[in-house]
This record gives C-alpha cells, structure tokens and sequence, in this order.
C-alpha cells in the first residue's frame, strides 16, 4: 500500500509567501482572541476550590445552585461534567475564608439536601502555589526553546534553530488561541500537552532540515528552493505517516480518555495538525529568507578538489 | 551482511528477558489484605506478632490466603474485600482491646497477588498515584517565620535570666518584628552584657545601636542559624505529622519534604478527609499552672464549680484519680519551655513516670516557683485540641532546680509513654497551613484506570493495524519494536517505583504514538533506497544508517521538552514527564535495535533476496 506517488518535487517555495501571509493571519488572530478573551484557567492556576459530585440519578444543576446559596456559599460554579449525573461545583478563593475547610463544609450541604450525592473528589489550591505553577511553566517554557535552539544550532546552523522554534512558538500560540476562543480549560495537563508539542514537532522540522543538509551535499547544481522543495517532497509521506499514527493514539485518549484527558488530548491534537503545517511551510521559508546556502554545509575549497579530479 | 553479532542478540534477549520479569507482577493484580503496623517505639513487629495474627483469624475462622511480615509491619491477604474486614474488624478488636489506647494500627491495605519470587527479586507492580487508587492529598506549607519568631521569643526569655545571673542591669529585652533589642543605662554595661552574651548565645549577631539617650543592643539570629532553625523546624513537624497519622490506620501514608518549606502528605484510600483535617492540626502542649488549693477545698465553691460557675481567674478540673480542682488560668510555664520527655519510672515508688527536661529559662522560672510555693500544690495540664487535662497535681514538698522534672500520678508504663510522646512530638516547631488538597473517590479511581487503559488499549491496536496494512512485514516487525518498547516502559516503572498518575498513563499512550515515528522513518528510507535501485540487503542497511541521524536528533529535541517539564513541573505535570523522558529512551532502544534485530534474523541470513515485503516500492 502506498498513499503518496509524488513523481515530481512539489514546488513548495515559490509559494513560500501565500504561506507565511495564512500563518500570520493566523497568529495575530489567535493573539488577538488571547488578548480579548483570555484563557480560561482552571483551579490549578487560580486558586480556589473545585469538588465533584455524583448522583445517583441525573442532577439538578439549579437546584444545586441555590442549595449552595441557601447555606451561603455564593459565587459558586455549577456544571455537569461528563454525564448527567455528575457535578463539578467550583468556588473562587475568598480572602479571609477557611478555604481548607470548603471541601468538606459543602460536601456536608449537599449530603444533607440529597443523601445520594457522593464526593468523588475535592481540590483545593492556595493562591501561592497557582501563582508558582504560571511561573514555573514559563520557565520550563523558556527553558524548552532555549535548549532545542542550543542542540539545533550546534547539529544543524543557527538560521535553522530560529526558524524551527519560530515555526513551533507559532504552533503553542495557535493552540493557546483556540483555548482562548472556546474558553476550554486550561489545565496543568494542557501546560504538558502545550510543551510536549514544542518538542515533538520540532522533530518534523528537524527531519525536514536533515534532507535539507543532504541534498545540499548530493544536488550540486540545484538553487536554494528546488533543494528545499526536494526535501519537503522526500519527506511529506513519512510526515504525514507519522502524525497520522500519533493522531490515532492520541484520537484513542479523545474518545476513551473521559474529561480529564478531554482537554489534554484536544490540545495535543491541535498541536499535531498545525505542526506538520508549520514545521513544513512555515519553518522552511523562514530558513529560505534568513538566507541559507549551500556554502553552509559545503566546504568550498573541497569540491574544487573534487572538480579537478 | 545484515548481521548482529552475537553480543548484540544477548543483550536484547536480556533486556527483554528483564522487561518480562518486572512487568510481570503487574498481570497478577492485588488481593485485599489487612495491614498490622506499630504505633510505638516499644512496640515491636516481629514473627510473634505474626504468629498472633494467625491465631486470631483462625480462632475467628476467617480463611486467608497468606501472613507475610517485613520489617514494620504484618500483612494477610485475602479473597475479597468482605473477609478483608470482618478480618480486620476481628484483627483490630484483638490487638487493641482498648480503642482510646491502640498500639497497632490495623488498616485495610491491597497486597500484589504476585508469587513469592517475584517479590523476593523487588519486582514490584508500578506505584499508582491518587488519582488512580483514591485517597487524599494534602500540600502543607510551613510557616518559617512563625518558626524563627518563636525561637527568638525563646532566646529573649533566656536573655532575661542570663542578664539576672551575670547581675547586668538592662532597661527591658523586647522582640521587634526579626529582632531583639536589649536597653542598657550605660556604655560599660552594654560592653559587659555583650560579652556574656557572646559566650552563652553562639547563633546571635550583635549590633550595637544609640538610641537617643538609650545605649541599646539589638540581636538578630546568624543566617546559618536560621537556616539550622528552620531545617529543624520542618524535620520535627514530618515527625509530629508521622506520629498524628500512625492513629488514622493508613496503610501506606507518604509524608515527605517538598520543596525548602513545604510538606507533602498523601494518604491514600483515606475518604474522611474532615478526620484526616483535624489529626494532622492538632497539638498537644503541657501547661504547668498553680492550683487555688484554698477554694479547692471549699466544697460550697466547688459545687458550683461543678455547675460551671468557678471563681474569676480559676477553671474547674477533674484530676485523672477523680478528685476535682480548680486552677489558676495564669500560666506558670509552657511546653515551648520543653527539650526533651521520656518516659521511665519513679525512684522510689517504682510508679511509671513521665521525665521532663527544661530549657534554661523555664529551669529557672520553675526553681523560682517551687520555692515561693513550697507546700503548696501544682498542676499539670495536658492540652489537647484547645482542652485541657489535668494529668497530675502534686504537692510542692521542695525547690526543684536543675531543669529535671517528673511527672507521675496514677499513670501506666503504657500511658506515660503516650504523654512522653504526645509532649515530645505533639506540639508542632512552626505553624502549618494548609495550601493544596485533593481527594479522590475510589470509584473515580477505578475510572481513571480504565480510562487510561482503553486510551493506551486501543491506539496501540489502531497503530498496529495501520502499520502492519501498510508496511507488510516490516510494518509487523516495527509492531513487535512498539510492543517491546511498551513492556520495556512499564518494566522500568515499576523497577523504579515510579509513581504513576493518570497523565503518567496518557504519556503512554502518547509515547507510543510517537515512537512509531522512528520506524516509520527507518521504513520510508528502506522504500526510497529500494527505488532508487538498491538491493534489498544494502537498502535495510542504508536505510537504517541513515535514519538514525534523524531519529536522534528528534529524539533529542524531545526529550528536551521532557526534561524541562521534569524539573518545573509539579504534580500532574511531573507525572507526565517521568513516563515521558523513560518512553523516549526506551523507544531509541527498541525502534532502532530490537528493530534492526528482528529484521537481521527474518532477512539477514538470506544471500538471494528478490524483494522486501515493505509494501509497495514499484514506482518511480
């Protein structure tokens, strides 16, 4: 079985800039709904205190609501979560109010309105340790994009790295916008997703730059964008088999995973898609414009030698 | 050509053989089984606990599958969870006649169904986290200010008597936010203050200051010395916490230093979080107070004292033998004055005992009080979640100086140890708070694994099957190559115990996904060398070369993402990224060699080989 019979190099680069205009557009639109909308962070990040509850028959999320009112908690967030029969009750941080202590409290009100509820989980999260956790994903972060353009520019060339983790922050900003415009939770797991996609699809580009290098070496006579082209066209079928494989995995953690996976695998496969995309026609423009050449790769004065013999 | 030498096969074969091995106890499941642990020192588990256990559940007629002892605790496993608690109920009514006073904690546990030899080679099955077997998490942080403020309380009362036996005169030691300040009249007194003070307190750092007409002296505590106060300060709570769980009976509690001033507290298949709560805040601290001996023995006050009425500055009590009493409310001496409790026995009554050690101050402070009181009688108060107890009030026969005291009153050898405990370990170096909690239900748990199983289950079979249509023989071997990298992974979990979480689980899953890439890759480079007019053996050759430059460099870049989030993540995150960074190690391993391996031996040895069943390579 064969899916890609690609008998000619697919002209990628001469429309290098129809791509890098429909990766721009949208860029500035995922800053912009991140700028307007927001993300919507969950409990890890904010503080506050998040319970589940489940029922043994569909539950009345209004009713619920003004249970919680009626014994003074307001401010609360009622959903179902999952099915019908489970609850996710969310409750801001509250200056001067025991938080610690919520959990139980309300697990108590609720008991005693319906005998049925059983807590499945509480999590309370103090407001220093969500203020910790941004930080410390920024870090990690800026630690992940320092160390892929180190281990870059020392295999490859320093024009590749940039252009790589360009094409892959592009990549972490498109998936933050469509966190942004459905105000889907974000939640540590997606922090790891959002990172775990940086470094994966930095692999694609790296495949692709691999090609770059070699056809730079093996087609002598070629012009910066045939050997770019070539590259891409050598390697799209192992790309899209690749991702496709990785999409099954992380297609299977989508529909079996349940809600808390839910977020974690949707970020995962945004990341998937827009990564063979950008690693592919946004990387390799970028490499094209910062003026990579063959001289890079090949030493000069050793394919004179070759000429003359 | 295509040929591993010898060496090459045996390594594969051990390490598979080795992945086997410790995968192996996870296939067996957990039997429900009770857990017999100590709760005091003196208490020792041992093989006569082991024999006692046995009895007990042969006189009770419960039927067990096994009692194992390790080195702190006894453990019987069983059929299923009904058994598991009539045997528990039956262990615990037993060993711990009296419930107020337990000496064991019994708690209901899960035991690996594993054989014994598996076990007797560390092959445990993976450690799963809380969100995969229910229980509560607490994150506590620990307050070291508070710690280092109340060292400096202390030191400031040590001051005062040092200045009182070195007859230095000063105008008042006062605690000013991080520091003391010590007033003196003079230059020349100051001078001698800070030289005794020099000698007798190392851990201060002395700064002389003029305050308008005052000569003062202010005293911070040493860097080093606040980072011992504080490093103590969070050793003893782990201590108190360990000692404040031991009577929740959990079978497995984590309690470990997270960060410089934080403590993590995981108690798994704990529910009652509220209980839970209220034993790791709890403190107990002694008081010593003076009793109102002239009201005591009035009986028209007493009565209604009885009634709750008693005088202003009193507070009713009943001693441990009966006897009402009434006590003063000022307190003479706390039990921050306390370095040290054990317990023993009276010299001459042979009665057990309970021996106190005080600091220098609280030495001097209770010399001075048994002097002027001679004759008189003192109590000591137990206290104990904001009430009080009083455990005994003898009479004052002498001045008792030294910093020795002894407690003893209608106290048991097994009583006098639990007080000596509770002092020692009951009151806590530095506030703790409460910054992070988490309770998972059993039953969500249970979920979770399913969850994450089905999620790993069934993209392990839809790759499988894409890969085997599309890439004929070489798509089944790379197959074999996952399902190798999947044993390897889940070996090394559980060799390294290694906690698993339900993302832990999803970096499975996603492992897979991705380290199908490295085969991929290696069998789009043996196609193309195939087009471009290769023989078969030279294109398996060159295409594996030839990939490997790539799948390590993909590889690298990964694990640098995995590695970052190794560091800066917590929690959720940590889990991730544990499986993660092991997934892609083990996956080099298997896509390149185990591959390399298998297709070696299906088509190495052949020296007339037509084609490669790789799929399709026909045009060009």
């Amino acid at each position: 079985m064969e899916f890609f019979k690609i008998r000619k190099d697919i002209p990628f680069m001469r429309h290098a800039l129809v791509f890098n205009v429909i990766s721009l557009l949208t860029f500035v639109a995922a800053v912009f709904f991140l700028a307007t909308k927001g993300l919507h962070f969950s409990v890890e990040f904010t503080g506050g205190t998040l319970i589940e509850v489940n029922y043994p028959q569909a539950a009345d999320t209004q009713k619920i609501r003004d249970t919680l009112a009626g014994a003074n908690f307001t401010d609360t967030q009622v959903v179902n979560f999952g099915s019908s029969r489970d609850v996710l009750i969310r409750m801001p941080l509250k200056p001067g109010q025991d938080s610690a202590a919520l959990g139980s409290s309300i697990a108590g009100v609720l008991q005693q309105a319906d005998a049925g509820a059983q807590l499945k989980r509480v999590e309370f999260v103090g407001p220093q340790v969500g203020k910790e956790l941004a930080e410390n994903g920024a870090i990690a972060l800026l630690l992940v994009i320092f160390g892929i353009i180190v281990y870059l520019a020392l295999r490859f060339e320093w024009r590749f790295a940039v252009s790589a983790i360009v094409a892959n922050l592009h990549d972490v900003v498109i998936i933050l916008g469509f966190f942004a415009f459905f105000q889907w939770e974000f939640s540590l797991p997606v922090l790891a997703a959002v990172l775990a996609v940086l470094g994966y699809s930095v692999n694609e580009s790296v495949v692709v730059f691999d090609r770059v290098r070699e056809n730079f070496k093996k087609m002598r006579k070629a012009t910066v964008p045939q050997v770019i082209d070539s590259a891409i066209t050598g390697t799209i079928s192992r790309t899209i088999i690749t991702h496709g494989s990785t999409q099954l995995a992380v297609l299977s953690m989508l529909v079996f995973g349940g809600e808390v996976l839910h977020y974690f695998a949707l970020a995962l496969t945004i990341g998937i898609l827009f990564g063979i995309y950008s690693s592919v026609l946004v990387a390799s423009p970028l490499v094209m414009w910062l003026g990579v050449s063959r001289d890079q790769f090949v030493k000069p004065q050793k394919s004179k030698e070759e000429a003359v013999v | 050509m295509n040929r591993y030498p010898l060496w090459k096969y045996i390594l594969i074969a051990v390490a598979l053989t080795l992945g086997l091995l410790y995968t192996l106890p996870n296939f067996y499941g957990e039997a429900p089984a009770v857990q017999v642990s100590s709760v005091k020192a003196t208490v020792k588990v041992d093989l006569k606990l082991l024999g006692r256990a046995e009895e007990i559940l042969k006189a009770a007629g419960i039927a067990h599958q096994g009692v194992f002892a390790d080195q702190n605790s006894v453990r019987a496993r069983f059929g299923d969870t009904e058994t598991q608690i009539k045997a528990k109920d039956a262990i615990e009514k037993a060993l711990n006649p009296d419930p107020e006073n337990a000496s064991y904690v019994v708690a209901l546990n899960l035991l690996s169904r594993s054989p014994a030899w598996l076990t007797s080679m560390h092959a445990l099955p993976m450690y799963l986290g809380l969100d995969l077997r229910g229980g509560v998490h607490f994150l506590l942080q620990v307050d070291m200010k508070g710690a280092l403020t109340k060292r400096l309380d202390a030191t400031a009362a040590d001051l005062r008597s040092l200045m009182r036996d070195k007859g230095v005169r000063h105008g008042g030691i006062a605690r000013e936010r991080d520091l003391l300040a010590i007033r003196f009249r003079d230059a020349e007194t100051r001078n001698k203050a800070r030289a005794a003070i020099e000698i007798s307190q190392p851990d201060l750092l002395l700064t002389e200051v003029q305050d308008g007409a005052d000569f003062k002296l202010t005293a911070t505590l040493k860097p080093e010395a606040q980072k011992r106060i504080q490093e103590f300060a969070i050793k003893q709570n782990i201590t108190t916490l360990h000692n404040r769980i031991n009577e929740l009976g959990v079978a497995e509690p984590v309690i470990q230093q997270q960060g410089a001033d934080r403590i993590v507290v995981q108690l798994p298949g704990v529910q009652d979080t509220a209980k839970a709560k209220d034993i790791l805040g709890r403190t107990a601290t002694l008081e010593v107070r003076m009793v109102d001996d002239e009201n005591s023995q009035n009986p028209a006050v007493m009565e209604e004292a009885a009634k709750g009425q008693p005088p202003v500055g009193t507070e009713y009590y009943v001693e441990r033998s009966g006897a009402p009493l009434l006590v003063k409310k000022q307190v003479v001496l706390t039990g921050d004055r306390l370095t040290d409790a054990q317990p023993g026995f009276d010299n001459q009554t042979h009665e057990a005992a309970v021996h106190l050690t005080l600091d220098s101050a609280g030495a001097r402070i209770f010399k001075d009080v048994t002097r002027e009181s001679v004759g008189k009688r003192m109590a000591i108060l137990l206290i104990e979640k904001g009430k009080g107890e009083v455990i005994t009030a003898p009479v004052i026969r002498t001045e008792i100086g030294g910093g020795r005291v002894q407690i003893s009153g209608r106290m048991s050898t097994v009583e006098a140890n639990d007080v000596a405990l509770l002092l020692r370990a009951g009151s806590l170096a530095a506030p703790m708070e409460i910054i992070e909690e988490r309770t998972i239900g059993p039953s969500l748990g249970a979920e979770n694994i399913e969850r994450g199983f089905k999620s790993t289950l069934y993209g392990f079979l839809a790759i499988a099957v894409f890969m085997a249509i599309y890439y004929l023989m070489f798509g089944l071997i790379s197959v074999v190559a996952l399902s190798t990298n999947l044993l390897m992974l889940i070996a090394l979990l559980s060799m390294l115990q290694a906690t698993l979480t339900l993302p832990g689980i999803a970096a499975i899953a996603l492992t897979l996904g991705m380290a199908i890439d490295a085969n991929v890759l290696i069998n789009e480079r043996i196609r193309e060398e195939l087009r471009n007019g290769a023989t078969p053996q030279a294109a398996i050759s060159a295409g594996y070369e030839r990939a490997f430059g790539t799948i390590l460099d993909s590889n690298v870049t990964s694990l640098i993402a995995g590695l970052a989030l190794l560091i800066f993540g917590s929690g959720p995150v940590r889990g991730f990224a544990v499986v993660h960074c092991l997934g892609i190690l083990t996956s080099m391993f298997s896509s390149v060699v185990v591959s390399r391996g298998i297709v070696n031996l299906v088509y190495g040895g052949r020296r007339k080989l037509a084609g490669l069943a790789i799929g399709n390579v026909a045009w060009k």
